[in-house]
């Protein structure tokens, strides 16, 4: 294990004792039984600070291998600084490869994102959520919400979306929109735009999600049933652009503005970088 | 053009050249070394191992260092290296009553058997700046007293609870293994002892201004500072290999014991009750917010109405974590340009609507 340890001191391969990964294997089992369930368990401070992914961390620490591929990204980018400092911990810890292609990659950490290259079976993506509770906003109390799971009392998150509809004439939430994973549990997809919803649904690749402030996990096992909540007569739609990505010229990926000058000028691109460079590869 | 997200990782080497240059200050003037740290900044390094939850004055020394003196940080890098830590063994119960006191004072009885013993502390002195601590100086010499403090120094509290007067001090029925906040997430409703370990490793001003609260008509308990003591105690660990005791060292503590009114319950005549805190190091100001929080949050076992934030477990415990609550609000640095984007867009569908004549809401309904 030592062996590839690139660090002064003797951390284990990928930072956390085996002992400690072991536990979270065994509460990633359970997760992936009880799709949506979240799963309490023991969560470790990390080398970084709580909120910047210290949930997704633990969870990559804990199944990555000496011969993964891994690919992190935040906000769709493989460039971002706080992608760029936890792929860097990973390479220092376990000395993997890694890499920025979504194609490539057998192990994908990301923040807001789910990238715009369909993902395959045998791949496992890894979500960073810093609030893994649905209905957190609309009951504080962990006990409480905890009943609710229990009970599948999902009526405050019906009503919610129900007084959306009446004061905006649609429901006014973008991203982290809630889904039934399963048909049994209500679940938060982390805080990815309401766009990359239907890309959990009946995914081939493994989502695992982890929350290590809120000490949480769960998982989308591959081909599970995933709904965003909507009404009949209100049914679930995605963000879609006038404009295409100024770079690549897509027509259907996730768009980031860009301001360009003072003036208050913009431009749209991909905000999937891996994406948006073999969009434009392809055309060259 | 499109170069915001470009040249991130050249971009974080060099802020780590920054940071280590701003660390070190002038290189005209003598390094810090961990030694000064620890003998001179003492308080600074409890505190970093009572809220690190890891008592090795050394490496608190060394993570306050690195931190440049950010308590916070200086707590971060402690419990980042503690994960790391394999576990050998639980310690047996400290035992307080035999600590080798080096201070003890009661608020409640003018003298109490061993005395009042004042030890290093700043609570009598003028807060005047000491301008001679602006260059080298001389310490005066120390005079000891010439009997040593009483060992073991008795509990001041035993005396009200040979009277009957102040509750029992009892473990739980059938004396649990007390859950481990390090290697199981907080669940609630969270036992006292659970509690406790979560308020001993909580961050300071949190406590302290929570503690102030129910002095201030927010869970009025009426506390009286019982007992505080501050010094050494032993730990023991007993290895199964063994079969008994061997004692692995000592560390300093400091202990409060504050007494608090009851009115009674159906069940239970007055007397006073009880909150405990417990601190690594000299800490009397986390101590005794600690057994005000302590004491407060016992209001639902004592059968006391619960309306005040200090009264209400949730809250208390689950915002008492100093990393996790600088790495959460602090997470707020980060690219949000995916959400943020879809906030713009709807914002300007909502403002779309709210400025044309006719609103479509309501032609749903």
């Amino acid at each position: 294990m030592t062996e590839a340890c690139h660090s002064q001191w003797q951390y284990n391969f990928a930072f956390l004792d085996e002992n400690t990964k072991r536990m979270l294997r065994r509460a990633l089992l359970k997760a992936v039984a009880i799709p949506g369930y979240q799963v309490p368990f023991g969560s470790r401070e990390m080398p970084l600070p709580y909120g910047w992914g210290t949930g997704g961390i633990q969870l990559t620490a804990s199944i990555i291998g000496q011969d993964d591929v891994l690919k992190v990204i935040d906000q769709g980018a493989d460039d971002t600084t706080n992608a760029v400092n936890i792929r860097r911990f990973f390479a220092r810890v376990t000395g993997v490869a890694t890499t920025s292609s979504t194609a490539a990659a057998s192990l994908i950490q990301s923040r807001h994102r789910i990238p715009e290259t369909p993902l395959r079976s045998g791949q496992i993506m890894v979500f960073q959520v810093p609030e893994p509770e649905a209905l957190r906003t609309l009951e504080a109390s962990e006990v409480e919400t905890r009943k609710l799971h229990a009970h599948q009392e999902y009526g405050l998150m019906h009503v919610k979306l129900y007084e959306d509809i009446a004061r905006f004439g649609h429901i006014a939430t973008s991203y982290d929109y809630p889904v039934m994973v399963n048909q049994r549990y209500l679940s938060s997809p982390s805080p990815i735009p309401k766009f990359d919803n239907p890309k959990l649904h009946m995914s081939p690749a493994l989502l695992l999600f982890g929350a290590g402030r809120e000490k949480r996990l769960y998982a989308i096992p591959p081909h599970t049933r995933v709904e965003s909540l909507a009404f009949d007569d209100h049914p679930f739609s995605v963000q879609r652009w006038e404009q295409a990505c100024a770079l690549c010229g897509s027509h259907d990926s996730y768009l980031d503005e860009i301001i360009t000058d003072d003036a208050g000028a913009r431009m749209f691109v991909c905000s999937d970088t891996d994406y948006c460079q073999q969009q434009q590869e392809g055309k060259a | 053009m499109y170069v915001a997200v470009k040249g991130g990782e050249t971009a974080i080497a060099r802020s780590w050249d920054l940071l280590a240059a701003a660390r070190r200050g002038d290189s005209a003037l003598a390094e810090l070394s961990l030694g000064q740290i620890r003998q001179q900044l003492r308080l600074a390094v409890a505190r970093v191992m009572q809220e690190g939850s890891l008592y090795d004055e050394e490496l608190a020394a060394l993570a306050l260092k690195q931190a440049a003196g950010d308590t916070v940080e200086a707590v971060f890098l402690l419990r980042a290296f503690r994960t790391t830590l394999p576990r050998f063994a639980s310690s047996k119960p400290l035992d307080t009553a035999a600590m080798r006191v080096r201070r003890r004072v009661s608020g409640t009885f003018k003298d109490v058997p061993g005395g009042q013993i004042l030890g290093p502390t700043a609570d009598y002195t003028q807060r005047l700046l000491d301008f001679s601590l602006g260059h080298s100086s001389e310490v005066p010499p120390c005079t000891l007293a010439d009997s040593g403090v009483p060992q073991p120094l008795p509990s001041v509290l035993e005396v009200l609870a040979a009277e009957g007067l102040i509750e029992a001090e009892q473990p739980l029925p059938g004396d649990p293994e007390p859950a481990d906040l390090t290697r199981q997430p907080l669940m609630f409703p969270a036992d006292r002892a659970t509690r406790l370990q979560n308020l001993a490793r909580a961050d300071e001003g949190w406590l302290l201004g929570l503690a102030y609260s129910t002095q201030r008509g927010y869970a009025e308990s009426h506390p009286f500072a019982g007992e505080i003591r501050m010094g050494e105690v032993s730990v023991s660990v007993c290895p199964e290999e063994l079969g008994f005791d061997i004692d692995i060292g000592e560390i300093t503590l400091t202990e409060c014991q504050m007494i608090n009114q009851f009115a009674g319950s159906k069940t239970a005549p007055p007397q006073f009750t009880r909150g405990y805190g417990l601190s690594f190091g000299e800490a009397e100001r986390k101590a005794m917010a600690m057994a005000l929080v302590d004491r407060s949050l016992r209001a639902e076992e004592l059968g006391e109405a619960a309306h005040a934030p200090a009264q209400q477990q949730e809250f208390v415990l689950y915002h008492s974590d100093n990393v996790e609550a600088s790495g959460f609000v602090q997470h707020l640095k980060l690219p949000h340009y995916v959400d943020f984007q879809a906030e713009l867009s709807l914002i300007r569908t909502l403002r779309a609507q709210a400025n044309s004549s006719a609103p479509q809401e309501a032609a749903h309904d």
